[in-house]
């Protein structure tokens, strides 16, 4: 019974939003949104971040032919975020970047609730085997 | 040079690259990596860093436009970043102990082969053949061709894993979307629609450098002041390029130009790594 009244146009509309069950073209919405909110906020910040950066440095010196790794006040999360509060350019510019390499990773883990919510267990078990990976790739990249 | 001089320049050449690389489909990253190391004199290690930050920010620009309209298959894309993931983290650690020389000549010969396959004319081809794991992985779809939704199978699923694990590498260790070899991996050997395969590599890019964006931004390869310009130039330069290809069929002629273009940059890397002038 149930089956059939879903398939009347106008009976679709009136549904309510608890027995609507998530399928495919909700997981496509829900991943376009979450890269379009992504990049959006990230590049905002970047933007911001590059504006204050050049205010202060406009007139320095350019010269990154020789590889010396970041300024220190970059070298790892905690100082980036204390450091970007204090309005340095280049750790807000930081910021806004790892926002945008998170983008992605954000959108593994909600195709894989997504897939969840579908009911399909393989692809939830592979969503969460390409999050290990990139996890395991966070974790040992200063090691290697 | 000044900085603002520097990032001046940079924000505009971003930008162009960008433009270019959406209009032929090659993307960003691949006309990044000279101008920064070519033009403007900057550690190979500091260019692929900001080059691969650049490529998630167009690819998921993208992604979120082509996921929308139902052709990305997003099963297959999941599936296939098993492979690109691990690809791209061991290439990521790779770039660590191969000499740059190395590195810059590999980079010019991925460019020629992309350079190349953008000329190959297009054939749109659908098999209906699903093989076992296909079926046991659902990995079969239907796409929108003309308002009609054509059902397609999927075919040789180790052979596309393998290269996709070969793509990530090289994605990993350059710092580019490897777009192209990701369209062979799906295309060519899996035998899947060329318009899922291209919508579907790009929606993959964007996860497949994010595995070794993390290594590189703890290793520092990652500078602000050299990512900032670029990603913000990539970016809005990818935007008008999708603008111009809605009112204008991409051009035959802007393809081989950029062909052109790219072909000299790629053996120009490849001189400057043999003399180890890089």
């Amino acid at each position: 019974m149930e089956q059939q009244e879903k398939f009347k146009p106008e009976m679709v509309s009136e549904e309510p939003a608890n027995v609507h069950s998530f399928h495919d073209t909700d997981l496509q919405k829900m991943i376009g949104w979450i890269l379009r909110i992504g990049i959006y906020t990230s590049i905002g910040i970047v933007i911001i971040g590059g504006i204050f950066f050049l205010y202060r440095h406009a007139q320095e010196t350019a010269n990154y032919h020789a590889f010396n790794g970041v300024p220190v006040f970059v070298h790892n999360f905690g100082d980036i975020f204390s450091s970007a509060f204090s309005f340095k350019g280049q750790a807000i510019i930081q910021l806004g970047i790892i926002l945008l390499v998170a983008t992605p990773v954000v959108r593994v883990i909600f195709a894989a609730i997504g897939f969840l919510l579908e009911k399909d267990y393989l692809y939830t078990v592979i969503s969460a085997i390409v999050l290990m990976v990139i996890l395991l790739s966070a974790f040992s990249g200063h090691a290697g | 040079m000044s900085v603002i001089l520097f990032t001046i320049i940079l924000l505009f050449g971003a930008y162009f690259a960008g433009l270019l690389g959406s209009l032929t489909g090659l993307g960003g990253g691949v006309v990044i990596i000279p101008l920064l190391t070519l033009l403007l004199h900057v550690d190979i290690h500091y260019a692929i860093g900001a080059a691969l930050v650049s490529v998630i920010a167009t690819s998921s620009g993208s992604a979120a436009a082509y996921v929308k309209e139902g052709i990305t298959n997003i099963r297959i894309g999941m599936f296939l970043e098993i492979a690109t993931t691990a690809g791209a983290f061991t290439g990521a650690i790779l770039a660590f102990y191969l000499p740059v020389q190395f590195i810059a000549i590999l980079f010019g010969v991925i460019l020629i082969f992309s350079a190349i396959s953008s000329l190959r004319k297009k054939y749109e081809h659908v098999t209906h053949k699903q093989t076992f794991l296909a079926r046991k992985l659902r990995l079969g779809g239907a796409y929108p061709v003309e308002g009609e939704m054509v059902e397609y199978g999927v075919s040789n699923i180790a052979g596309g894993f393998f290269m996709m694990l070969f793509a990530g590498i090289i994605s990993g260790l350059l710092g580019i979307g490897s777009g192209a070899l990701k369209v062979v991996a799906m295309d060519g050997i899996m035998r899947i629609p060329f318009k899922v395969s291209t919508t579907t590599s790009n929606f993959m890019i964007g996860v497949t450098a994010a595995a070794s964006a993390v290594v590189y931004l703890q290793r520092g390869y990652v500078h602000p002041a050299i990512a900032m310009p670029v990603v913000i130039g990539v970016l809005f330069g990818a935007v008008s390029g999708s603008k111009i290809l809605v009112h204008t069929r991409s051009s035959g002629w802007l393809r081989w130009v950029f062909a052109i273009v790219v072909t000299f940059l790629a053996i120009q890397m490849i001189y400057n790594g043999a003399t180890g002038k890089i």
